[in-house]
């Protein structure tokens, strides 16, 4: 996925070369972001909903094996066949080995960006199934073959006329038609084939619930509904923490989610699934994919109380003048660049650098990641382990000798603002990235230290 | 009450007007002020870039340098919050947790432990109030707009005694200017584009000053202010506040 293994600053950089995109980009972003905040505000107890969110997901994370259990015996109680995938290669196999059974050669899916973390798109692709994305945003990035750059909203670095230039050449609608209304009902009709053909549908789970072994789909399409009940069978991808204890837990998810994600008060659907209709088949696929391992961590576990909401990109100044393609991972922004580290921490080293820590993203989250925190934490990480790069190194040793010692502090200092002032072409050039678009700091000609030891000491 | 006053590396190299302006306000509130004079850096420039292994010695010669006061005051949100959440001291390490708690920003002591209710100040000009983002979601020095809570501004609070200033709103009020430390060069493209958003915010709205907290924002959006040969200067907190009516 990653384009060329380039670095998130060197593909931001190149985002950043179209400034009338990159403003486009943030403002529409933005918007979403005051739209949360107008929702919360809404809602007065809106903290205590955000702690009671966290506690649940605390506790679930504490008793995750017995809670899963739970919601196996009771799913499968309610005729649902159960699958465990420690990984996503398994994950991968498990889905196609029931597409094999029924003998099909095309799908569709809405609402998982667990397939998206697991590959299953491509994978299929080679096994010669192919996956039809029945989500608006979703069938757009699979039509120009793209990843999605957000997790809620996975081409809103799409302009409309763009897309109205991708439905013309795949859809055949008229060319420089950009109306959205149109374009959408292009994508209806042209979805629709695929809906009343397919025998199987695939969904994401946003909730599974122990206490019922029953799983709630939250969309705003209604994709995820039409797709499952027009197939023969349905197949539900779900992470291993989607889980919560009990039904009425839901509620409080429920008002914290679409209004944390779009700011809408809820999804247009929020669909419960018990039990497959009568001659329906039904399957959930339960995927670890490193979930355990981050669940042995006490610095990262609380990672795993993500509900996917998308808070966090929105608010995120950096993610919003950078675009989701530059943290070339399938789950992009601040969450992204916590959760990427660890399923590879060398493809991944420069994510959790992509932050300003101004900790907004811990702000909003609806469930109390203190993703900020993680995102220092993952740079120590990294770094002990080796993935930073030998001038980084040697920069940071010597920065650390100067300021160990005063004395070497203080000649340095002097030292380098005599630089400034004298030699100002040693700091104003091309090899120093402050120059290229700003202004180096004018050196003073004395410290505050020889201020206070002339005029305060004696 | 015996009072150390830490003046951040940067600022004691780059801004020392502003640590003066800083001793100078705690002076004229009768307080008994020490700089001592063998301090460096908090460590933050190593830690923030993953090199926390590496800020020992400097931690080492913080605690030697301010374990005797009754309060560490900073004229930076951002190095004091360094020190709250990071400073270890293997040889100290009581003094290193005790230092943690006596340490506190310039706005925040003047607010809370002095309780300053008035200021013989002036400053006619219209100013835009920069929200560092570690005094603000760090420090907790003002209310943050993600938060569904009640407003409060420890520096507004403290602009707003003195005369004549006129404090200009803004269209985001609390968002990153894009510094970050070493961000700001190994993420110079993003950095900057957040600069010069921030710094288009206050310009728009009338601003002649943006001040803050924390020089380091200031520092980068005066990067950005100058190489767009703008009339707009950035001035510390502290240098508004020390503006003594003559």
């Amino acid at each position: 996925m990653s384009p060329q293994n380039k670095t998130h600053a060197e593909l931001a950089d190149k985002f950043n070369r179209d400034v009338e995109r990159v403003n486009w980009h943030d403002q529409t972003l933005w918007f979403v972001r005051e739209k949360r905040d107008k929702a919360a505000h809404k809602i007065a107890e809106w903290e205590q909903l955000r702690e009671a969110a966290s506690q649940i997901k605390n506790n679930v994370l504490s008793n995750l094996h017995d809670y899963l259990v739970e919601f196996e015996q009771n799913a499968l109680r309610n005729g649902i066949h159960v699958h465990w995938a420690s990984n996503a290669q398994e994950h991968n196999e498990i889905v196609h080995s029931i597409i094999k059974k029924h003998n099909v050669a095309h799908l569709v899916k809405s609402k998982s960006m667990l397939t998206e973390e697991c590959g299953l798109n491509e994978y299929l692709h080679q096994q010669g199934v192919e996956v039809v994305d029945t989500d608006l945003g979703e069938r757009i990035i699979q039509l120009a073959n793209e990843p999605p750059s957000h997790i809620v909203m996975p081409c809103i670095h799409w302009k409309k006329e763009e897309i109205g230039e991708l439905f013309h050449q795949h859809l055949g609608t008229p060319k420089g038609n950009a109306d959205p209304q149109f374009l959408t009902a292009a994508a209806r009709a042209h979805l629709r084939e695929h809906f009343l053909t397919s025998r199987v549908a695939l969904t994401g789970v946003n909730f599974g619930i122990a206490e019922t072994g029953e799983f709630i789909v939250c969309t705003n399409e209604g994709n995820a509904d039409l797709g499952v009940q027009l197939a023969d069978v349905h197949i539900a991808c779900m992470g291993i923490e989607k889980i919560i204890p009990k039904r009425n837990h839901l509620s409080v998810f429920l008002r914290l989610l679409a209004r944390s994600a779009t700011g809408q008060p809820i999804t247009t659907y929020s669909s419960h699934f018990q039990k497959p209709r009568e001659g329906q088949e039904m399957h959930i696929v339960l995927v670890d994919n490193g979930r355990s391992e981050r669940l042995a961590s006490d610095d990262f576990r609380n990672a795993l109380k993500c509900i996917r909401c998308g808070a966090c990109f929105n608010t995120c100044p950096v993610y919003r003048r950078s675009g989701g393609h530059s943290y070339h991972t399938a789950v992009a922004g601040p969450i992204g660049s916590i959760l990427a580290p660890s399923f590879d921490m060398k493809k991944n080293a420069d994510l959790p650098f992509a932050s300003t820590l101004c900790g907004s993203c811990t702000n909003v989250c609806p469930v109390k990641i203190d993703i900020h925190d993680q995102l220092y934490k993952w740079r120590q990480v990294l770094v002990k382990n080796g993935h930073t790069t030998a001038s980084k190194k040697v920069e940071m040793n010597v920065m650390s000798q100067v300021l160990s010692h005063p004395m070497i502090y203080k000649f340095s200092g002097s030292v380098g603002r005599w630089v400034m002032r004298t030699l100002p072409f040693m700091v104003n050039n091309k090899f120093n990235p402050w120059y290229k678009q700003r202004e180096m700091p004018e050196a003073s000609t004395t410290s505050f230290n020889s201020w206070y030891q002339n005029n305060r000491k004696a | 009450m015996n009072i150390g006053l830490f003046i951040p590396c940067y600022i004691d190299q780059l801004y020392p007007q502003v640590g003066i302006a800083t001793l100078q306000i705690l002076e004229r509130l009768g307080l008994s002020v020490t700089y001592p004079t063998n301090q460096t850096c908090c460590g933050q420039p190593m830690a923030n870039s993953g090199f926390e292994h590496l800020t020992k010695d400097t931690s080492h010669n913080f605690v030697t340098n301010f374990s005797d006061f009754d309060y560490i005051v900073c004229p930076s949100g951002s190095c004091t919050l360094h020190i709250k959440d990071h400073l270890h001291d293997d040889a100290n390490p009581d003094k290193a947790i005790s230092i943690r708690k006596k340490t506190v920003e310039l706005t925040e002591f003047l607010t809370d432990i002095i309780k300053v209710k008035n200021l013989d100040v002036h400053f006619p000009h219209k100013v835009g109030l920069h929200q560092s983002c570690h005094g603000l979601r760090g420090l907790g020095l003002a209310q943050m707009s993600e938060l569904i809570a009640p407003p409060f501004s420890k520096p507004e609070n403290l602009l707003s005694m003195v005369k004549r200033l006129e404090l200009i709103d803004l269209e985001r009020k609390d968002e990153c200017c894009g510094f970050g430390g070493t961000f700001c060069v190994f993420e110079e493209a993003v950095s900057v584009k957040m600069g010069q958003d921030r710094v288009a915010d206050h310009t728009v709205h009338g601003a002649e000053y943006i001040t803050g907290v924390d020089m380091s924002c200031l520092m980068h959006l005066d990067g950005i202010l100058r190489r767009q040969k703008s009339n707009v200067k950035v001035i510390h907190i502290a240098e508004i506040l020390n503006s003594v009516t003559k």
